[in-house]
């Protein structure tokens, strides 16, 4: 790559060739006003918040979408761009409702964010508004078209980055609105849930569907157990609601926080990842076992089924290959099961008189709880899902000073956890735990790598494989010696698409698939505080692993209250009760509703 | 290669056969999506409009999102998402005539039809819609009825043209 010098604001820059004005100025501390704009994800020119003036050239340049050129002479705030900045942000304004007060993106709003930068001090053009719809059809997204400002980042997200294609522009100029066809609604749509377009709109125009309400009226009503689980990747990132930087995690305090609000029983998702592998782990040994020895064989590559948004995905779009699908249910809904049967036993409780809320790094999983099959005896096995901003506004609503708590442990016995589940909030993680546990119950001993880590399957990469051989394997598997075991995660369903399509084609040449919806796993899922980029997904990432590496237990096998668990209740991993709470079926989706047949 | 001329038959086609039609178009255009335009062209010419229905055979067909087809069609004023009349009135509010008269056409139709723009009557015979300059500004205030251009058209001699229609 060649360099390129130029002047920014009089200052004499060098900048690789193909950077954009914005970037450069940004690599030198030079921040231009920017709206649609989105690292990775976004870069069309559409709000031209951005312009700037170059010399020499007839209009001010969107400074997102214009590279830098040898010699180029850019400034980013005369007088002139200041004025077509403000009179641009102002007609932004003219069709935006503007009653910050009663929205829920208050004080967390880019453009509200960008009025403050550029110092805004009326409003000066008052008209018609545009439009007007709210869709709350789905589970866990709702849209409100009124506040949208067409940044389009959206439609990139879900197009681009996920390859679903729901989110669109419809209509054009004053009628042009941002959402599924006008046929259909976001409930009744190939829409997945995963909330990545929540996490990109800059305004409140998209957001989950509120669940604090019912999980107050549990909380306040006395005839009521409430249990509360929290997802690995929660702890990684609710601090930043409370002003820590990414990457802090709040484990403790986050337990506490949930004491403090009430709930009679504060449980770890963790807990059930590590049930999840074993169940998992032998799920996958038997399909090997049968793959390579029965004559019936079985369906490989296994593809791993904690990420709602996935499955729906698939469904929907691969409808003809479930069978790669494991049968386990996510991680928080085996949990939710427990509780009701378990747990309910242990305590003397009537299901019917628990309810059991998750705290989730996922909107997806306000989908999950509402499938027909999730339930146990007529009992839903999760009663409300909460995302981790939800939480965080809990937290607030009832006066808790966050920072101020204390570190508490989560309860027994559904609480205990290895390191192997803290990874599980991670892409590569589940995959990785499962290797730990895998590979010990094949040779008899740990994994050989540094630290339990698969380095190549650890990272924001949107593609990573390993191989790994197996050698001296325990007499039962001994059928295994010599064969490489080839796994592949990723995360992001564009990503999964081309995993998918492999086995589609049958050129899959992977026993083993880790698959997350979101694009760098739970941590950065639809639930999670924003803003989120790269930089805050690899802090949340390293988070995660400190998480892991801090602990005594790092296998998920090695877990006493798993083992109690089993001895008392279960029986053995893939047992009738096993089959009965912990693992489910899929259904096959339309990708068009509405196509004749 | 299906062309708009082929496309006389389908007055007298079924439901059925009309689907096929569209398939056999897609399959000529090779499912592509940077086809589209051209395939919701020939669709709307079979069907008359884009149904939802349509809309999503068409995406199924092509392998992309209700979404997008829908995205794409709603974008032209030329696509309609709602039945037709059997005559399509349009009026050209193109520059030319605009000034020669074109805007008073529009609302003499819109009172004698009783309907808005872009809307169809109920008995199903005549819809009523504007284009902007259909390259006929010799011609103006220009009209067409579905295929047949109407030149310097004023308001008086409406209702002698529409009452040969009907």
């Amino acid at each position: 790559m060649s360099l390129v010098t130029l002047t920014i604001n009089n200052k004499t820059i060098q900048a690789e060739e193909g950077t954009t004005i914005f970037e450069a100025a940004k690599q030198n501390n030079i921040l231009i006003p920017h709206f649609c704009y989105l690292e990775n994800v976004h870069q069309i020119g559409s709000c031209r918040i951005c312009v700037v003036e170059v010399a020499g050239a007839r209009n001010l340049m969107a400074s997102c979408v214009s590279e830098v050129k040898e010699g180029m002479v850019v400034q980013t705030n005369t007088a002139k761009v200041r004025k077509v900045r403000k009179v641009l942000y102002e007609l932004i304004l003219s069709d935006h409702p503007k009653n910050c007060l009663g929205c829920h993106r208050n004080q967390n709003c880019e453009l509200q964010d960008l009025g403050e930068q550029i110092q805004i001090d009326g409003f000066r053009f008052e008209g018609v508004k545009s439009k007007d719809v709210i869709d709350s059809t789905s589970p866990s997204i709702v849209r409100d078209s009124s506040k949208c400002i067409l940044c389009r980042r959206c439609i990139t997200v879900c197009n681009e980055i996920q390859g679903i294609g729901v989110m669109n522009a419809h209509h054009r100029g004053f009628a042009t609105f941002i959402g599924p066809s006008e046929t259909e609604n976001l409930g009744h749509s190939i829409c997945t849930n995963c909330g990545q377009c929540i996490v990109v709109c800059p305004v409140g125009a998209l957001k989950e569907k509120d669940s604090t309400q019912i999980v107050w009226e549990a909380l306040q009503n006395p005839a009521k157990t409430v249990v509360v689980q929290t997802a690995p990747a929660v702890r990684a990132a609710l601090g930043e609601k409370f002003g820590y930087a990414p990457g802090t995690l709040v484990t403790g305090k986050m337990a506490s926080s949930l004491h403090e609000l009430g709930f009679n029983y504060v449980f770890d998702t963790n807990f059930a990842a590590d049930l999840t592998i074993m169940e998992e782990g032998s799920e996958f040994l038997n399909r090997v076992n049968k793959h390579f020895t029965a004559s019936e064989g079985a369906v490989l590559p296994m593809i791993t089924s904690c990420s709602p948004g996935w499955i729906k995905y698939v469904e929907h779009q691969y409808p003809d290959h479930l069978g790669h699908l494991s049968s386990c249910k996510s991680p928080h809904m085996m949990l939710g099961a427990l509780v009701k049967t378990y747990f309910a036993e242990k305590i003397k409780v009537d299901p019917k008189d628990l309810f059991v809320v998750s705290v989730m790094p996922c909107t997806a999983k306000k989908f999950e709880i509402t499938r027909p099959e999730m339930e146990s005896n007529g009992i839903r096995d999760v009663d409300a899902v909460l995302t981790t901003r939800e939480l965080a506004r809990m937290i607030k609503d009832a006066g808790i000073d966050f920072s101020q708590l204390p570190d508490k442990e989560f309860d027994s016995p559904l609480g205990l956890s290895s390191g192997a589940a803290d990874i599980f909030g991670t892409t590569g993680g589940v995959m990785e735990a499962a290797i730990r546990t895998v590979y010990e119950l094949i040779t008899g001993r740990e994994l050989p790598m540094e630290s339990l880590h698969v380095k190549p399957l650890v990272g924001l990469q949107q593609i990573k494989t390993a191989d790994l051989k197996i050698e001296n394997a325990l007499e039962p598997y001994s059928f295994l010696n010599g064969l490489t075991v080839k796994v592949a995660v990723t995360s992001g369903l564009k990503g999964a698409s081309i995993l998918m399509e492999e086995i589609r084609l049958g050129k899959s040449p992977y026993h083993f698939i880790e698959v997350m919806g979101c694009p760098g796993g739970c941590i950065s899922g639809g639930g999670q505080p924003r803003p989120v980029d790269d930089m805050v997904r690899r802090k949340r990432l390293e988070a995660i692993y400190r998480e892991d590496e801090g602990k005594k237990l790092r296998k998920s096998h090695q877990n006493e209250d798993i083992a109690t668990l089993y001895r008392e209740f279960l029986g053995h991993p893939l047992g009738h009760l096993s089959h009965e709470l912990l693992h489910t079926a899929y259904v096959k989706r339309d990708k068009n509703r509405l196509a004749p047949r | 290669m299906i062309t708009h001329d082929d496309l006389c038959a389908v007055h007298s086609m079924t439901e059925t056969e009309k689907y096929r039609l569209l398939e056999q178009i897609m399959d000529d255009y090779d499912h592509k999506e940077s086809n589209l335009i051209q395939i919701l062209h020939m669709a709307q010419a079979i069907f008359g409009y884009l149904s939802a229905e349509v809309q999503s055979f068409i995406a199924e067909k092509m392998d992309i999102p209700n979404s997008k087809v829908n995205s794409v069609l709603t974008f032209y004023s030329f696509f309609s998402t709602k039945p037709k009349g059997k005559y399509t009135v349009s009026i050209c509010l193109g520059t030319a005539c605009y000034v020669r008269g074109g805007k008073d056409v529009v609302n003499k139709l819109k009172e004698v039809l009783s309907i808005d723009v872009g809307e169809t009557t109920e008995d199903k015979i005549f819809s009523l819609q504007v284009m902007r300059c259909i390259g006929a500004c010799g011609l103006a205030p220009a009209m067409t009825i579905n295929d047949k251009v109407y030149k310097q058209v004023n308001p008086n001699k409406l209702h002698r043209i529409l009452g040969m229609l009907k």
